[in-house]
């Protein structure tokens, strides 16, 4: 029941706040925090309960929703649902704080967009009814639609209507691959149902599978995004306002990389290792030209959104890798860059709050004026190159290291990602703090409020580099029960290798005879 | 005639009545609110007592009529949406100048004429609901006497409908020629008996289809449409959109199920090909539109496109799907034209795209009920139109129909791109309208209809369950 009090609330929040905005932003404003604060209070005690039960879903609570259609109402929380939604509250909480200078227009239906964003988020990191969390992933998207389109930058609508289509068409498909799965275990068990447990061991035909796994596949990787699929990113991230952009990068990214985690591989274990070298293909290009990009980019939040592209194809490269050590570095990754951009973000609004530009060519020199801002910006810069002691460092290197038993090549050119990062956050570095001065900015630093955000974020990222541990107990049972199946299919392919195998079959067909 | 026959056709007496009423009041006095007000209260009893006869049905007074769940929920549909424009156009019609009241004993007559449709049994009724919906349609589009574009619309679906009237005739006549059967129902054991459809059969049905086609406005039959809606009254577009083509709906899935019409090769090809080319026409001639209400003409026509998918399911519960499917589309259009109505005024009907510029900085109610409307036809989940298209694409996979499924895919994603540019439109911060205030009727159909929208997207169960229970044929 309390996972259902966790979107319950957020909901109510946005209604609440949206009440409140009429009478005063201040007070729409302090719902919202009051909402995302309790959620998040809320979840806390599942953090010590996570290790303890293993491999077992922490909390699980079924109701039946359109009992006609077999859809229940089917929530479910294990240790990656927990760290996202711990990551989702925290990032919430932030939005809300850094937004508080910058939104004025409206401010009740800005929250109201913003609270019912994070209920969709909760709802799809926390559905086991494949039709509730179509009904959620759908959900996120029309506030995120207005976030952008109304308190955006000046080419908005273009790109709020670009985020909209490329996500609403490649959902669509993943609706259309969501039925077939349905009727094909409706069919072949006669009971007819949306639950992601019942339909985990559905028998296909290998063709079928992966047709099916493709529809899956293209909202998961569209929403990621991956290389031919990214096109909307930067436009949708740079023209959203910074709690958009923060909630876009942080968040919305992470539900591609949790659907391939938590409903790719274990609905088609073998269809997705059919799939795992163009998926490792895939990833490695958008290490590669995401960074590649983002080093071309002039315009600062432009240049961090394509960091995200190259940042995610480690997180496909890891999901395709199949091996526990790549599983922790994904998750690892999720959170770590959730924090890293998001602070970026961060920094980029509150640069163009103070400079009204977000030309890299017009900043420079800052750090005389805003050193404190400058040092925030540096640590970020650190995180997202992956310098030993940062979240992402573990992050990365895990998924190499993971990639590399999985397949040499792809991660040797995966590891040459590393570099670029090195270049293109250097050159954040260069560009807006060091340098010449362009102009004589008159800024001020950070004020208590942003210090206390950017502090928050930095603890977190050198809290993750350190005792990187914590997240991996929290993850591990729910990873494990993932790669299960992915272990059967590989010890089936490979058992005709081993003596020992081999041996036992010999002998089997000898009894048969 | 026995008491049960005539408990059956109760409702129906009801809306025939009330238009009488209504004359013999405007002849002792002329009252607008008064002929407003019995209008809304005879709909609402009419509604009622739909719920009052389920237990009789069903029940057949032949050889016309016939009382099933089916046709009692296609006559609560159509009160419930006739009551709902009537509702929206109380401001609408205040306004003009001249005799207003006789609006009102038009929209019962046509409502009739839809109700009898719902409940036809028989090719006579068929025509002759038809011809009433249709007779009553050409007054209620000319209504604005004052103006050049309603009298345009009007003559355009006079001389338009009774064309294909006169085909509608002629496939009856083929058919009756074929079979020597005007009934429905009498047709099953004919074509049982046959097992294969004659050649001569589905040259009628082909006609029959074709003045149908009109009604519903699918492609090639569908020329009218835009004309007509932007000329008629927004309540009457309204209308249209909803009461016509849904009572014209009801009696093609009546007896196109009851003549087996999805076993048939050639037919089956020829519903998907209308099918898949009225959503494509539709959607992509809705993408350039500046007028609103053309463009929820050519929306309209995508609908009927994705809706007579549920023919060629061949099964009940398509047919349970095309109700649903009805009744969320009903919701949605009547909203969407209702903010088009009463954002009208005697001087300017607000139909051009741009004159929603900016509505949510003014009037954010209104254009929250505008969007969901939106938001609902394109099919965005906590609407009903999700839940609708979900239906409909839900029962066209089981039936295997992955052709026109797909389409209808693409085509959401169409449909999407025109809805969102509306959408857009209304958030935007560069000119700020000038608009009238809503009125409190106005204000209340909003709110039934954006809860409505809300209520079926998030909880549609209890009425999924109500329809698998009573529809079938």
């Amino acid at each position: 029941m309390i996972l259902v009090y966790l979107i319950g609330i957020l909901l109510t929040g946005a209604f609440l706040a949206w009440l409140a905005g009429s009478r005063s932003p201040v007070w729409s404003r302090i719902i919202a925090i009051v909402a995302i604060g309790l959620d998040l209070i809320l979840i806390l005690p599942f953090i010590f309960q996570s290790v303890s039960t293993g491999s077992k879903w922490i909390v699980d609570y079924k109701v039946d929703w359109i009992p006609a259609f077999g859809i229940s109402f089917h929530l479910a929380l294990d240790g990656l649902s927990l760290l996202l939604l711990l990551l989702t509250f925290f990032l919430g909480l932030l939005a809300v704080i850094i937004s508080w200078k910058e939104i004025n227009d409206k401010a009740g239906f800005f929250h109201f967009n913003l609270l019912l964003i994070l209920a969709g988020i909760v709802g799809v990191f926390l559905s086991l009814d494949l039709f509730l969390f179509y009904f959620f992933w759908e959900l996120m998207l029309v506030p995120m639609y207005f976030l952008i389109g109304i308190w955006g930058h000046e080419n908005r609508i273009k790109a709020s209507y670009k985020f909209f289509l490329y996500t609403q068409a490649s959902g669509l498909l993943m609706f259309v691959s969501i039925l077939a799965i349905y009727f094909i275990h409706g069919n072949s068990t006669g009971s007819y149902t949306f639950d992601y447990l019942q339909l985990l061991g559905t028998v296909m035909s290998p063709a079928t599978a992966f047709l099916i796994m493709i529809g899956f596949l293209a909202a998961f990787l569209v929403k990621l995004p991956v290389v031919p699929f990214h096109n909307w990113l930067p436009d949708a991230h740079t023209e959203a306002p910074t709690a958009g952009s923060l909630i876009l990068a942080a968040l919305l990214l992470k539900t591609g990389a949790y659907g391939l985690l938590r409903f790719v591989v274990p609905l088609f274990p073998s269809a997705s290792a059919t799939f795992a070298p163009i998926g490792m293909l895939l990833g490695v290009t958008g290490i590669l030209y995401g960074a590649k990009l983002a080093f071309a980019q002039t315009d600062l939040k432009r240049l961090v959104a394509y960091t995200s592209v190259s940042h995610m194809g480690f997180v496909v490269l890891g999901v395709f890798s199949f091996n526990e050590l790549s599983y922790q570095g994904v998750v690892m990754q999720m959170i770590a860059h959730g924090i890293s951009t998001g602070a970026l973000f961060i920094m980029a609004g509150q640069l163009s709050e103070r400079i009204h530009t977000r030309d890299l060519n017009q900043m420079g020199g800052l750090w005389e004026k805003a050193p404190v801002m400058g040092s925030i910006g540096l640590i970020f810069s650190m995180a997202s190159l992956g310098l030993p002691g940062l979240g992402n460092f573990i992050a990365e290197l895990l998924i190499l290291i993971g990639a590399f038993g999985a397949n040499v090549l792809m991660a040797c050119l995966a590891s040459l990602g590393l570099i670029a990062a090195t270049i293109y956050s250097l050159r954040i570095l260069q560009k807006v703090f060091f340098g010449e001065k362009n102009h004589d900015w008159k800024i001020n630093d950070l004020s208590l409020r942003e210090k206390i955000v950017s502090a928050s974020l930095v603890i977190v990222i050198v809290g993750l580099g350190l005792f990187p541990k914590t997240v991996f107990n929290i993850a591990k049972p729910a990873l494990l029960k993932t790669l299960d199946n992915q272990k059967e299919i590989n010890m089936l392919n490979s058992k005709p290798d081993k003596g020992e195998t081999a041996s036992e079959t010999i002998s089997f067909f000898q009894k048969a005879k | 005639m026995t008491i049960t026959d005539f408990l059956c056709i109760i409702p129906l007496l009801i809306i025939a009545i009330a238009p009488i009423v209504i004359m013999i009041v405007i002849s002792v006095l002329r009252n607008y609110e008064i002929v407003f007000a019995f209008s809304v209260l005879s709909l609402l009893s009419g509604f009622a007592s739909v719920f009052i006869f389920f237990p009789f049905s069903p029940h057949s007074i032949e050889p016309l009529f016939i009382i099933d769940g089916f046709s009692l929920f296609f006559l609560g549909i159509i009160f419930f949406s006739a009551l709902l424009v009537t509702l929206l156009s109380y401001e609408y019609i205040k306004q003009l100048s001249g005799a207003r009241e006789e609006y009102y004993i038009i929209l019962f007559t046509s409502t009739l004429g839809a109700s009898l449709l719902a409940v036809a049994n028989h090719f006579v009724l068929l025509f002759l609901g038809i011809e009433t919906l249709s007779i009553s349609l050409y007054v209620m589009i000319a209504f604005q006497k004052s103006k050049d574009q309603s009298i345009e619309a009007g003559i355009k679906y006079l001389v338009l409908a009774s064309v294909s009237s006169a085909f509608l005739l002629f496939g009856m006549a083929l058919i009756y020629t074929v079979f020597g059967t005007m009934q429905f129902t009498g047709l099953v054991s004919a074509i049982a008996n046959l097992g294969q459809l004659p050649p001569l059969f589905i040259f009628g049905f082909g006609m029959l289809l074709l003045g149908i086609g009109f009604k519903l406005a699918l492609v090639p039959f569908h020329m009218w449409t835009p004309e007509v809606y932007q000329g008629a009254p927004a309540p009457v577009s309204a209308y249209i959109a909803t009461v016509s083509k849904g009572a014209v709906m009801a009696v093609l899935i009546r007896f196109f199920f009851n003549i087996k019409g999805f076993d048939n090769q050639s037919i089956f090809v020829v519903i998907s090909g209308i099918a898949i080319l009225s959503m494509f026409t539709g959607n992509l001639l809705a993408i350039r539109q500046q007028n609103i209400k053309r463009l929820l003409a050519y929306s309209s026509i995508a609908n009927m496109g994705y809706l007579i998918i549920i023919l060629l399911t061949g099964s009940d519960k398509g047919i349970q799907a095309a109700v649903f499917y009805l009744i969320a589309y009903f919701i949605t259009t009547i909203g969407a034209f209702g903010v088009i109505s009463l954002l009208s005024t005697k001087a300017l009907e607000a139909e051009k795209i741009s004159d929603y510029k900016g509505l949510f900085w003014k009037r954010p109610w209104i254009a929250i009920v505008f969007t969901l409307s939106l938001l609902s036809l394109a099919g965005i989940p906590v609407t009903a139109g999700f839940i609708a298209k979900f239906y409909v694409i839900f029962e066209g996979m089981k039936a295997g129909l992955m052709v026109l499924v797909f389409s209808m895919i693409v085509n959401s994603v169409l449909g999407l791109y025109y809805y969102l540019r509306v959408i857009t439109t209304l958030f935007s911060k560069e000119n700020e309208p000038d608009l009238p205030a809503l009125s409190i009727t106005g204000n209340i159909t909003l709110a039934i209809i954006s809860l409505s929208i809300l209520l079926l997207g998030i909880y549609p169960g209890w009425l999924i369950d109500l329809i698998v229970r009573y529809v079938s044929l």
